[in-house]
């Protein structure tokens, strides 16, 4: 409902997008209820084709007009909740963000994010993955935690500028559904947990690396990743977990030649 | 049949209060339990897409008094002033609290935070993180509540739908596990409701899907009083079509506002004179494009009246231009502006001005309560957008809701916890069966039922239309007459929808459903506390009554449901320390005040 449409305001100001168009484009869409037959299938919907619409405007013009049963996770419609991650024409996207006119006038395939457990039509499980992102304690490690009173921690804005990429991951799981990897290897902690472990180790108030480092020294932390770089292809945020795994990988180095060259504890 | 599940406390809503409240609740006291109940995933929670900041003083050139004289005149006097100060004097802490919770604030050069100024404000006080401060500030909180395993439960996906009351407290609620579709009943011996504001009953808004007035909505059928329902603040900078926010943060760095002629048409309002955009003193705090939301919303109106606006494929709209900052300082502070403006309206305001027109932003009304934010039902507790306590009053300065989501979320937690340690779960055969009669009522009102003919999205649409055409930024009597008459229509016809799918799984239409009984349960709230006002004041204009009427109603406005489910209006005086009610002046007497910065 984000995109208003046929809904014209009586007030003398104008709201409304322009009127309902003749053409139309048909989105082919991955169904499977496990309340019903547990069978899989593709629907067909033909929708009112909208330059300005996107993918989820779509969708929720078959679910109010024409389909109440098709499900899907969707809320901010601007790119940042990360709910609305699917795969578009094989390709995973947040679909606020897929434009029909980037496909028109050609049908478009909707599908749930790939590697993922279905749960219902485009709703997949996403529990795995917290699990992984709690694996990497995602928050700021101190050696002496202090209250607010004595004011901020100090950090220049070179400093800030050295994680900040890091820290724009929305978590829309696009980086896993384009993965190898986590396809290949269920247990692999994957691109975005592993950005978000560095987006920690590299935040200058941070001194949690040490706690971090089994997760991801691990068989299934980064070196599981064989740098096929999809997933800074796919990432709508720029956050390239690629390039973070591959200083991880460095780091992980450095922190075994300590361990094996400094078993009493070195810093 | 569902298992029982208890907790100490259960908290509705994982956005940045309720997350707020249980890491309080966590630091507080490590033996209770709480539980959090939440719709969606925590980090899609609506905190998410806040872009510009947080307001709390902590430069030397700022002060405790102006924050709080900013806030009091900002609200147009009904802000209660014991609860601005203690706000304006907690922010700081929270802010920084954050800070060492890893939030990434923007800094200056000597690693301090920077802050910016915003709207309506004296000073520059916001802390912001870029233009994604909300976004930041939510998965930090959340990031940081994933430390406490074990003592913080997620309910991931569970949508509450009643509250359980007994024995004159609230001690629990009902929620749907969306997953399984089973209805469970989750006690408690205190409950905090965090769901955010209602956003979605209007057409053209902001506000993500989920912003359904749920919160609202169970205390308000439980009894409790919806405070100041009238106020709904319009933000002046959205995107044409979709309701998309550009952050005030673009007229802090100094983006104009003008109209068809090129006209900064803002000085012909009372917000003071313009100067040159080259001139060092611009933008000027208090004055112009950086005056109050609610006066920039009405000037919008009045400029279309003149016939100023510009005519575009979405409907009527001014420019806002930020071209004269340059493209380096746009990509470096206004990232997310510029990447929105190009998706979703097809300008890179690098190059051209960003089409906009005023939108429903943010619900200054809530769920009434005190300074600790608990409500008049024992037991229960409400902080962040769902909640009134007020320090809004009738016009909300832009960046004091992200800052009052965390100094209010932690005294609810905290409130919250000093009541549970007193009390105890009552007969949870009462409250079992209160959870089966709900089952009930939504098996055979949605799951079951047949014969019905409406649809959710018709419903739903028709009442967008009629609380824009009568409750919108101007009102009458007569308009909101008409508006309440459509809405009565919609609660007749609501008994009569039906649902296309009636499977257990993820039944996300079932949850639409729900939603929308939210939405004009809290819809009928605000129209009758917005008939009762006879007067303007803040974002409430009634064209039929335009002046400010103290005498009569320097008080906030309390809605009760009664059995027939109309409300019941009554009033309660605002809270006034240090600052007697004074006409708000913008423009030229506030610049003096604030002769550089």
């Amino acid at each position: 409902m984000s995109r208003p449409m046929g809904r014209p305001s009586q007030s003398s100001i104008r709201y409304s997008g322009p009127p309902m168009p003749a053409e139309t484009i048909t989105l082919d869409v991955f169904r499977f209820q496990p309340d019903g037959d547990g069978k899989t299938t593709f629907q067909k919907y033909d929708v009112p084709y909208h330059e300005h619409w996107v993918v989820l405007d779509a969708l929720n013009w078959i679910k109010d007009e024409v389909d109440g049963t098709l499900t899907y996770r969707w809320s901010c419609r601007m790119g940042v909740c990360g709910s609305c991650g699917m795969m578009v024409d094989g390709v995973p996207k947040l679909s606020c963000a897929a434009f029909l006119k980037d496909y028109y006038p050609r049908a478009i395939r909707i599908e749930p994010l790939t590697y993922f457990t279905v749960e219902r039509d485009l709703m997949i499980d996403q529990e795995g993955f917290l699990g992984k992102l709690k694996s990497i304690k995602p928050w700021l490690i101190r050696d002496d935690d202090q209250t607010p009173d004595g004011g901020e921690y100090l950090q220049t804005p070179d400093q800030l500028a050295s994680y900040k990429q890091y820290s724009m991951c929305i978590n829309c799981l696009l980086c896993y559904a384009a993965c190898p990897v986590v396809g290949a290897e269920e247990d692999f902690i994957g691109p975005a947990a592993i950005a978000l472990a560095q987006r920690y180790n590299l935040d200058s108030r941070d001194q949690g690396a040490a706690q971090r480092a089994d997760a991801l020294g691990a068989e299934e932390g980064v070196w599981g990743c064989t740098f096929v770089g999809e997933c800074s292809e796919v990432c709508p945020k720029n956050v390239d977990p690629a390039g973070a795994i591959q200083r991880a990988k460095v780091d992980s180095v450095k922190t075994w030649y300590k361990k094996l060259l400094m078993p009493w504890g070195g810093s | 049949m569902a298992e029982a599940i208890q907790h100490d406390i259960l908290i509705i809503g994982g956005g940045g209060a309720g997350l707020r409240a249980a890491i309080a609740v966590a630091e507080h006291d490590p033996d209770l339990s709480v539980g959090l109940v939440s719709k969606v995933y925590p980090m899609r929670s609506h905190t998410v897409a806040a872009e510009g900041g947080a307001a709390g003083v902590v430069k030397d050139n700022d002060s405790f008094a102006a924050h709080c004289s900013d806030t009091i005149s900002g609200a147009d006097w009904l802000a209660d002033q014991d609860a601005v100060e203690l706000f304006v004097a907690e922010a700081p802490r929270e802010l920084t609290q954050l800070e060492h919770w890893g939030c990434p604030w923007s800094r200056e050069p000597s690693g301090h935070v920077a802050v910016r100024p915003f709207g309506g404000m004296e000073r520059e006080r916001t802390w912001y993180a870029a233009d994604k401060t909300g976004f930041h500030m939510l998965h930090a909180l959340y990031q940081t509540s994933l430390k406490y395993e074990g003592r913080i439960k997620f309910y991931d996906e569970w949508f509450a739908t009643s509250l359980l009351v007994d024995d004159g407290r609230c001690q629990g609620v009902v929620a749907i596990e969306l997953r399984t579709g089973l209805i469970h009943a989750l006690t408690a011996k205190a409950v905090i409701l965090c769901t955010g504001g209602a956003g979605r009953i209007f057409a053209f808004t902001t506000n993500g899907a989920i912003k359904t007035g749920d919160g609202m909505a169970l205390a308000y059928r439980a009894g409790v009083p919806l405070k100041d329902m009238e106020f709904v603040q319009y933000h002046p900078t959205g995107l044409p079509g979709t309701g998309i926010l550009i952050t005030e943060a673009a007229r802090s760095e100094g983006g104009i506002l003008v109209n068809r002629h090129g006209d900064r048409y803002l000085k012909d309002y009372n917000l003071g004179q313009p100067v040159d955009i080259n001139d060092p003193r611009h933008p000027q705090k208090r004055t112009m494009e950086l005056g109050p939301r609610d006066k920039l919303s009405q000037a919008f109106v009045k400029e279309h009246e003149k016939g100023n606006t510009i005519d575009s494929p979405f409907g009527d709209v001014v420019h806002l231009d930020i071209r004269h900052l340059s493209a380096k300082k746009i990509r470096l502070k206004l990232p997310f502006v510029r990447e929105l403006a190009l998706n979703y309206a097809g300008i890179d305001p690098i190059r051209e001005p960003i089409p906009v027109r005023p939108v429903v932003h943010y619900m200054m009304g809530g769920i009434h309560t005190d300074i600790q934010g608990a409500t008049p039902l024992p037991g229960l507790f409400a902080a962040g957008e769902c909640a009134c306590v007020s320090i809004n009053g009738a016009n909300r300065l832009g960046s004091n809701s992200l800052t009052e989501l965390l100094v209010f979320g932690a005294r609810a937690g905290a409130a919250a916890a000093a009541f549970a340690r007193e009390h105890t779960i009552g007969a949870t055969g009462v409250l079992e069966k209160q959870a089966e009669d709900e089952r009930r009522r939504i098996r055979e009102e949605f799951l079951t039922k047949t014969g019905g003919t409406e649809r959710i999205a018709a419903l739903r649409s028709e009442l967008y239309h009629a609380m824009e055409t009568g409750a919108g930024i101007y009102r009458t009597e007569a308009s909101l007459r008409q508006t309440d008459q459509t809405l009565e229509t919609l609660q007749g016809r609501y008994r009569n929808l039906q649902i296309d799918d009636r499977s257990n799984c993820y039944n996300t239409e079932l949850i639409t459903a729900l939603e929308l009984r939210n939405m004009l349960d809290v819809a009928g709230a605000l129209l009758h506390s917005a008939l009762e006002r006879k007067e303007s004041r803040g974002s409430h204009q009634r064209t039929d009554h335009p002046q400010r009427d103290d005498a009569a109603y320097l008080k906030h406005s309390l809605a009760y449901r009664q059995d027939d489910g109309k409300p019941r209006i009554e009033y309660l005086d605002v809270v006034i320390t240090k600052w007697p009610p004074a006409e708000r002046v913008y423009g030229a007497e506030a610049a003096h005040v604030a002769p550089d910065g």
